[in-house]
């Protein structure tokens, strides 16, 4: 079995494939120098901590010896001959597959009025984070471009550095994608309070680099002028390899229920991947989420190893700024009423219900992980296709473990 | 050895839950079963430190609140990805409605 991609989901299901028995030989294939480690952190702990931040490795040296998988960093896959069923490495070594994963990501979408500064950065690797962190000092003018998860948590960090924070967002507001008004206007006035500007519903003009800053002018013609502009402006999947191999691709790599692509012998999961939802009637959908990431991992190993297991997963992500902790279950787009139900603690929840009664997704904020019991009920309840009554949602004196029972 | 250390009564807790109790620097996390028992486990996720008090009791199993390591809270067995390293649990007894739990 070959893996091409070492984050979070080709590690996974490296791992996954032992778990379920499979004796052969195991190749993960990644291109940073690093053991695999967990990305979540290089946005939040490791712009922060006091000590040389080292990277959260997903598993040790010993693991992946003493599960017999063969971790080939710092290389990269140039080619699949889906003929021959081989990959082809960067230095020409030709790596058979029987099943072959791809787990190749997403990277961060490039923003052109940038190319060619030099103090405008994306982050991705543990290598970007360290190159941003080192510019986070007090005092250094740090424009974020992008209002949403990660530049959002960079925001909250560049501020605990004591950085004079702007963040920019072409939106009429931040968290636009996936997030309500409601929660996304606390986390808006949460930066407020700790002096971030933010400036919204205004598009870029123009970047340009001066000796040791950049300008920034707004579409209204705001200036603003910044040591280090990190751009935040989504993701976009890696597709190029599946595309030269002639796999079938539109945003994403294009799998089946079981994460097949159009090469029955070839699976694609993690970031990279659009594939059917069933819990929502089978869309097709591309998750940019640590969760998924991990859980499409597990079962594409399952898959490979002759399973046909579907994905019924709810989408679920989180985000943590500040004190403050973000939650969400399932997708809201459906969603035709909403119900919140406040948790105390300046916590609380919104349930959103599709127009037959169905909860389709649930958001939730507060302090710490205070949303996290209640938003993986609510979790159980969408997967469950359940329909619960809006006033029980509502009362805080309903338990939600009661509704499941329901 | 003979440690006990009160952590709350055991009307603190509803059946299949969870609470925290921090004690001398150290942080616990108090279970009641489904079938009122009750368990105690340190309080902490083994893979990030994340307080297991905020995550779900499902029969006997506790879920961390941010990424769903599950770990059985009798035993103290991970059950898998991302956590691989057991929670330690400590013995817990009711007198009185009192919940104690022995420390080493």
């Amino acid at each position: 079995m070959v893996i091409i991609g070492a984050g979070e989901c080709g590690v996974r299901a490296a791992f996954a494939l032992r778990e379920n028995g499979y004796g052969g030989t195991i190749a993960l294939i990644g291109t940073e120098p690093h053991l695999p480690y967990e990305r979540p952190p290089l946005s939040k702990e490791t712009m922060v901590s006091d000590d040389h931040p080292l990277p959260r490795t997903i598993a040790s040296i010993e693991q992946f010896a003493e599960q017999r998988i063969d971790f080939i960093g710092n290389s990269t896959a140039a080619s699949i001959d889906r003929a021959a069923k081989s990959v082809v490495l960067h230095d020409g070594r030709k790596i058979p597959y029987e099943r072959l994963l791809i787990a190749t990501g997403a990277l961060p979408r490039a923003l052109p009025l940038a190319a060619g500064s030099k103090h405008c950065v994306t982050l991705r690797s543990y290598d970007d984070a360290l190159r941003i962190r080192a510019r986070f000092g007090p005092a250094a003018r740090i424009a974020i471009i992008g209002g949403g998860f990660i530049g959002l948590e960079l925001a909250a960090s560049a501020r605990k550095r004591g950085a004079v924070v702007t963040v920019i967002e072409a939106q009429p507001r931040i968290l636009m994608r996936g997030v309500p008004e409601e929660i996304a206007e606390v986390i808006a006035a949460r930066h407020r309070h700790e002096g971030v500007t933010l400036r919204c519903g205004t598009g870029i003009a123009s970047i340009n680099d001066t000796d040791d800053s950049v300008d920034i002018t707004l579409a209204d013609g705001m200036e603003i002028a910044a040591d280090l502009a990190v751009i935040g402006i989504g993701a976009v999947p890696v597709t190029d390899l599946a595309e030269a191999a002639g796999l079938e691709t539109t945003n994403g790599i294009i799998v089946n229920d079981w994460l097949q692509t159009s090469d029955p012998d070839i699976f694609a999961a993690g970031d990279c991947c659009a594939f059917p939802l069933a819990i929502y009637g089978g869309r097709r959908v591309r998750l940019e989420a640590w969760r998924n990431a991990q859980e499409q991992g597990s079962l594409a190993a399952r898959n490979m190893l002759g399973g046909q297991e579907p994905h019924e997963s709810v989408p679920w992500f989180w985000s943590d700024q500040y004190e403050l902790g973000l939650q969400v279950a399932g997708l809201a787009d459906e969603a035709t009423q909403t119900i919140r139900r406040d948790l105390g603690d300046d916590a609380f929840i919104l349930f959103h219900l599709a127009a037959d009664g169905r909860l389709v997704a649930a958001s939730g904020i507060g302090p710490g992980n205070a949303v996290a019991k209640d938003i993986r009920l609510a979790e159980m309840l969408i997967q469950r296709g359940a329909r619960p009554v809006p006033a029980q949602l509502q009362s805080s004196h309903v338990k939600l473990k009661s509704l499941l029972a329901a | 050895m003979s440690n006990w250390v009160e952590a709350c009564t055991s009307d603190d807790i509803d059946e299949e839950d969870v609470m925290r109790f921090d004690h001398d620097g150290r942080t616990f996390a108090i279970y009641r079963s489904p079938e009122d028992e009750f368990f105690a486990t340190d309080g902490l996720c083994t893979h990030e430190h994340i307080h297991l008090a905020d995550g779900l009791v499902m029969d006997e199993i506790i879920e961390c609140p941010k990424h769903n390591g599950r770990f059985n809270y009798k035993t103290g067995q991970a059950k898998g990805a991302p956590v691989c390293v057991n929670l330690r649990t400590y013995p817990v007894k009711v007198e009185s409605g009192k919940v104690l739990i022995q420390l080493g």
